[in-house]
């Protein structure tokens, strides 16, 4: 588990209650959840679910890293997911001048991975600069300071896409061809499961990066206790500066993900976005990456469980009553281990 | 380690009419002191003194707004905290502050942050040998740890990072009196193999006991200074922290 360490004042032993229990719950649940899912929404919707689920995943790690680390609800993030599908729109239907499907994997694998690159060095860029223009100059004044200025960030983002490519819908190349997989009766498109497939890669990298390199224990002894990582040698500016590089380059990932299922982007596709990948991260325990990701999951399969059930209307209603509902008993999420409580 | 030196002049640590902030606050008010290489000094005096924040002055988490601090005769006042732990400073802080969700292991080598592999396996040994406890404990997690061991933990972490002068806030802070012996005996230990010390203490007789000169603070200023043993005599000092009058 990366949750990034808390410290906390602790005198004698803490034992955990069933410790035994705990770790096979773990795999339990989940297994159960997802076996039960499979059988009531069957296979193209269970797919859906878990595509819709990576990328509300892919933003839920940049709120989750960045509250971790600075304890900011960086409310400009959903708007940084939105930028990397204009990224990625720009690179592929602007520059390249691409408008449809690419049925030559030869031709098709280095655009994905340029794509992908290219974005998300431009949001690590972004998001760098506006945590040193923004953020940083805050970083001791009162928590609602930076709130807002995460709110204005996000009226500025929104307000320069809009600027540059208008109030409507605009256009994305779908390059990746439409065909399914026929796995017995089930047709899964292809798209799905590439989509899966690179988010879980990434977010499987993300958890090694931060759980086996230097950069990674940079980060947690940070998002623990910032003076005491200070006086072990951890630069915190490089170390929340690359933070801020790492969440706004899911962002951007997610950014073409979406581009390649969905073929549109506007300028306020962040909003709802963001919203729901933020509800993600609290659902799954802000601060904790894997608890983002399994946020991330279960609220593309509340979704698609909705409409599935004939309540696609509901969709939102129902992720934010599941969210209260959670909070209720569990305060600190799914997996808890809140960040950043100082001793 | 840095084998002690005999020329009385070798100083660490120097710090000249240092002034520090916090916001408006006004914390130190021109401070003086010389800690020589291979000694003990102390800092003692009241709660809200300024001692805690002399040390965090020194470690470069806060920076004075007047005043210079010399490490090895450079000037450092200006230079980030991660810098000066490479630089030779090593500061065990107040409240212990270890990371409470690593083991024991993996806070030591928290310390070796800035070292290579090849130096930590060697100065993780050199810590177990000081605190046996915490090689029984290596892979206990820091937050089950007693405060005793803790304050170990916190003083084996800084010297993980092999530091020139190690920096000691409070270590004996909310420890039973048979722990407070133990935590100043394994102080002079570490003294005795060459470390140069600054100890900040409310326990002035038991930091005078140990130490080879003093400094008394007041409301942020140095209001007396001189050996353990003049200090222990002064009859300011012997009314206002040693409990007697
Ligand atoms: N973070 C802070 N913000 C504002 N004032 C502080 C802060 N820390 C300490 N002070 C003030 O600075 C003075 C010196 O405090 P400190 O160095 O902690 O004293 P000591 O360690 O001797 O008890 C006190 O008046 C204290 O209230
Ligand atoms: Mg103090």
């Amino acid at each position: 588990m990366t949750a990034l360490p808390a410290t906390s004042e602790a005198g004698g032993a803490r034992v955990p209650m069933g410790a035994s229990l705990k770790p096979l719950l773990r795999l339990v649940v989940p297994a159960v959840f997802l076996v039960g899912a499979y059988a009531f929404m069957g296979p193209e919707q269970f797919v859906n679910a878990l595509t819709r689920g990576a990328i509300y995943a892919l933003i839920a790690l940049g709120y989750t890293m960045v509250y971790g680390i600075i304890e900011l609800i960086n409310f400009a993030h959903g708007d940084m997911f939105m930028m990397g599908a204009f990224v990625s729109l720009t690179f592929l239907g602007q520059i390249l001048g691409l408008t449809g499907s690419i049925t030559d994997i030869a031709r098709l694998a280095p655009l994905l991975v340029a794509a992908f690159f290219v974005s998300m060095i431009v949001m690590g860029a972004i998001g760098v600069t506006i945590e040193r223009l923004a953020y940083k100059p805050l970083r001791g004044a009162p928590r609602l300071a930076p709130l807002i200025t995460a709110i204005g960030v996000s009226f500025i983002l929104q307000n320069i896409v809009m600027l540059k490519y208008g109030p409507f819908q605009t256009n994305s190349p779908k390059i990746f061809p439409s065909f399914d997989i026929v796995i017995g009766s089930a047709k899964i498109p292809a798209l799905s499961v590439f989509i899966i497939v690179v988010a879980l890669s990434m977010m499987v990298a993300l958890q090694l990066f931060i759980s086996r390199t230097r950069l990674g224990r940079a980060m947690r002894s940070t998002a623990a206790d910032r003076d005491a990582a200070q006086l072990m040698g951890v630069n915190i500016n490089r170390t929340i500066a690359i933070t801020f590089l790492i969440g706004a380059a899911l962002a951007g990932a997610a950014g073409v993900v979406n581009g390649l299922q969905y073929g549109v982007s506007r300028f306020d596709d962040g909003f709802q976005a963001g919203l729901k990948a933020f509800t993600a991260a609290v659902l799954g325990g802000i601060g904790n990456t894997v608890g983002a990701a399994l946020g991330g999951f279960i609220i593309g399969f509340i979704e698609v469980g909705a409409t599935v059930m004939g309540f696609s209307r509901w969709g939102p209603a129902i992720v934010f009553g599941v969210l209260v509902i959670v909070l209720v008993f569990r305060p600190s999420g799914l997996l808890g281990q809140q960040l950043g409580e100082r001793a | 380690m840095t084998a002690p030196n005999t020329v009385a002049t070798d100083v660490v640590l120097k710090l000249t009419n240092v002034h520090s902030y916090y916001g408006a606050i006004h914390a130190l008010r021109g401070i003086d002191i010389e800690v020589p290489r291979g000694e003990i000094v102390t800092l003692i005096g009241a709660n809200g003194a300024g001692k805690t924040t002399t040390l965090r002055t020194i470690s470069g988490l806060i920076h004075p707004r007047e005043g210079s601090v010399e490490l090895n005769g450079k000037d450092i006042s200006k230079t980030a905290a991660h810098e000066l732990v490479v630089a030779g400073i090593g500061h065990a802080p107040e409240g212990r502050r270890i990371f409470s969700r690593l083991t024991i292991y993996e806070n030591l080598l928290m310390g070796g942050f800035t070292r290579t592999k090849a130096e930590n396996l060697e100065q993780v040994e050199h810590v177990y040998g000081l605190f046996p406890r915490l090689r029984e404990r290596a892979s206990q997690k820091g937050g089950t740890l007693s405060g005793g061991e803790q304050q170990m933990l916190a003083i084996g972490r800084a010297l993980m990072t092999r530091p020139d002068v190690l920096l000691l806030d409070e270590p004996s802070l909310g420890l039973a009196p048979i722990l407070v012996q133990q935590i100043f005996g394994i102080i002079r230990e570490i003294n005795s193999r060459g470390m140069t010390i600054l100890l900040v203490e409310q326990n002035a007789l038991q930091a005078l006991s140990i130490a080879n000169r003093g400094y008394v603070l007041q409301t942020g200023e140095v209001v007396l200074s001189g050996s353990s043993r003049d200090l222990r005599e002064n009859e300011m000092v012997r009314k206002a922290y040693l409990g007697e009058d």
